[in-house]
């Protein structure tokens, strides 16, 4: 097997199959994906619902759809790929180190890397959930992978602790499956995923969610028999006398997503404490030269359509750099999360990329605004160099910013930029 | 007699919460919306339809089942027993995306078919 590529993407899902497409487009040679998975496609090969690809193709697909198109541009190209095989270390000098069922333990060296392995759920353990420990605690997207890829029915009665996407989704999954969801729990006083689940996951299948409300104990044995539901304060206080006994057999936890960085730690890739993702440029290279990052291992995504974009811009950057055409870094201008706005990406903006085309922001912000509000991008003098107005601002949404090229002028003078959102 | 009810419209990521004066299934008069927002309330009120996916089983596939969906918008009373209709489907693998798996479901005229290829097991075609 060939040893040296000019580009390795670690991951298959849209934001790794995006990358090794773009990577093609723009002139590497030899791109490999590595897979520890049987197929390509990623999460994506388990979210059979509608809702992918309203914004890039302005049409509603399934989400093995989704990839499937992907799938077939990237072998059409020409992209190698590497399956059922585990990336385990990966060094600043881009060398990897992979194990694989027929090869055994091999070395790969590359010019460029693309890290896209994705996040994983939080579990049980990371949100300090008291009480027995039976079976049939499950996190939302194992469940999903039960019963959407492998045809097992995790159980009959169901709480659901969380108001993500995952959880609501796998609510109406699961009922249309025959089980019963007797319950959606949520300790923040807002709902975290998107309106439209709610309506078409649970209001549709008169499943009830309950805000400011969380798990406070679980009942079992051998299995999970009960659950305890409590209501909390706004530091997430339980308040006496508001339990209630919820009969069912098993709970799932639909409480967040973590990038997957273990393998970019490893290279040296610096964290953002805020995203859990890595520190990127406009190009989402991090501060490991060569080594680029795409998809949910950056930032945690609402909408699949930006993690392929994403993955376009990071596919079309690794190959820039494979062939030694990358522009300097020298020239980039920090950008930061101000008033209302919990992070941005990217971390770091080259002035002279508007020269050659817009660059998205991507950010999430505090706490809900139900009415309108002003998003700006200030330089370090308060001066406003682009802004936007949006109906609202909620902490469930990515909200989307595009800096465009007429804004060059402004960005020379700016040694950092703040992006803040106020009520209009 | 005129009734006034909420619904949230989903055209848009925005949400609104219609307030929707209705006498039976005709509109009188839709408020905190806009265009849109109305034709989505007339739709909900008359004739309410959802985008359908489920799985149904394949015989020698790579998995054991393959994901499926409405072509177009479901009659959502009919949900239900759509779902045990699709229990019942079987389908010998290999699979192509966009094969029919049920046709006219219920007589309502919506084919359900796959949103992928399923391969046979051990032929690794991905
Ligand atoms: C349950 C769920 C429902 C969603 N619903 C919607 C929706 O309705 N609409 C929408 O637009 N978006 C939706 N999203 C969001 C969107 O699908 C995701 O943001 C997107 O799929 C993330 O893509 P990715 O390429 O970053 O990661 P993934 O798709 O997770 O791919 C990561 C890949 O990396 C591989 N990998 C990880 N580590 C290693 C390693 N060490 N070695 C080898 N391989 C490795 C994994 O096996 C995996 O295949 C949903 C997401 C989830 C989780
Ligand atoms: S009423 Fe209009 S603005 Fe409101 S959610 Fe519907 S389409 Fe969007």
């Amino acid at each position: 097997m060939k040893q040296n590529y000019d580009v390795i993407i670690i991951g298959s899902g849209p934001g790794g199959l995006a990358a090794a497409i773009a990577a093609k487009e723009n002139g590497a040679d030899d791109v490999l994906i590595i897979e520890r998975d049987v197929e390509l496609g990623g999460i994506l090969v388990q979210c059979i619902h509608n809702g992918f690809g309203l914004e890039l193709f302005n049409e509603d697909m399934p989400g093995p759809t989704y990839a499937q198109h992907f799938i077939e541009k990237a072998k059409g190209h020409g992209v190698k790929t590497l399956m059922d095989t585990m990336v385990l270390h990966i060094t600043p000098d881009r060398k990897i180190y992979v194990i694989n069922k027929d090869r055994g333990y091999i070395t790969l060296q590359a010019r460029a890397i693309v890290l896209a392995m994705g996040c994983r759920e939080r579990t049980r353990a990371q949100i300090l959930l008291p009480g027995a420990r039976p079976a049939g605690v499950y996190t939302a997207g194992t469940a999903q992978r039960f019963v959407n890829v492998e045809g097992y029915m995790p159980g009959e009665k169901f709480v659901i602790l969380g108001s993500g996407d995952i959880g609501m989704i796998m609510a109406r999954r699961l009922t249309i499956e025959g089980a019963r969801v007797e319950r959606v729990l949520e300790i923040m006083p807002f709902l975290t995923g998107l309106t439209r689940n709610y309506v078409q996951c649970l209001l549709d299948y008169g499943i009830t969610l309950q805000k400011q409300r969380t798990v406070n104990r679980i009942i079992g044995n051998d299995r999970v028999e009960a659950i305890e539901a409590v209501s909390v304060d706004e530091n997430w206080h339980p308040i006496p006398g508001t339990n209630e006994l919820i009969p069912c057999d098993s709970l799932l936890l639909s409480v967040g997503l973590i990038p997957e960085n273990e393998l970019s730690k490893q290279a040296g890739v610096l964290l953002d404490p805020v995203t859990n993702g890595p520190y990127v440029d406009d190009r989402f290279m991090t501060n490991v030269p060569g080594i680029f990052a795409a998809g949910n291992v950056v930032h945690v995504y609402d909408l699949v359509d930006w993690v392929t974009e994403a993955g376009y811009v990071a596919g079309k950057g690794a190959a820039q750099f494979a062939k030694r055409q990358a522009v300097d870094t020298g020239d980039q201008v920090p950008l930061s999360a101000g008033e209302n706005i919990r992070y941005v990406v990217p971390h770091k903006l080259d002035k002279n990329r508007l020269a050659e085309d817009l660059v998205r922001l991507q950010m999430r912000v505090t706490t809900p605004i139900e009415k309108r509000v002003l998003v700006t991008v200030e330089d370090q003098n308060g001066e406003v160099v682009t802004k936007q107005a949006e109906a609202y601002a909620r902490p469930g949404e990515i909200l989307t910013l595009a800096i465009k090229p007429k804004a060059y002028d402004s960005i020379q003078k700016a040694t950092s930029l703040t992006v803040n959102l106020r009520e209009r | 007699m005129a009734e006034i009810s909420e619904i949230i419209c989903v055209t848009c990521p925005k949400g609104c919460v219609l307030k929707v004066k209705h006498e039976d299934k005709e509109i009188l008069e839709v408020l905190d919306g806009c265009k849109r927002g109305e034709d989505y309330a007339l739709c909900e009120l008359q004739d309410p339809r959802r985008m359908v996916a489920s799985t149904v089983k394949v015989r020698g596939g790579l998995h054991p089942l393959v994901p499926v969906y409405t072509r177009q918008a479901f009659p959502k009373p009919l949900i239900p027993q759509l779902a045990q209709e699709l229990r019942q489907v079987e389908v010998p693998a290999p699979v192509k995306i966009n094969q029919v798996v049920l046709a006219d479901a219920l007589g309502t005229g919506v084919d359900i078919v796959t949103s992928r290829d399923m391969p046979e097991r051990n032929t690794s075609s991905l």
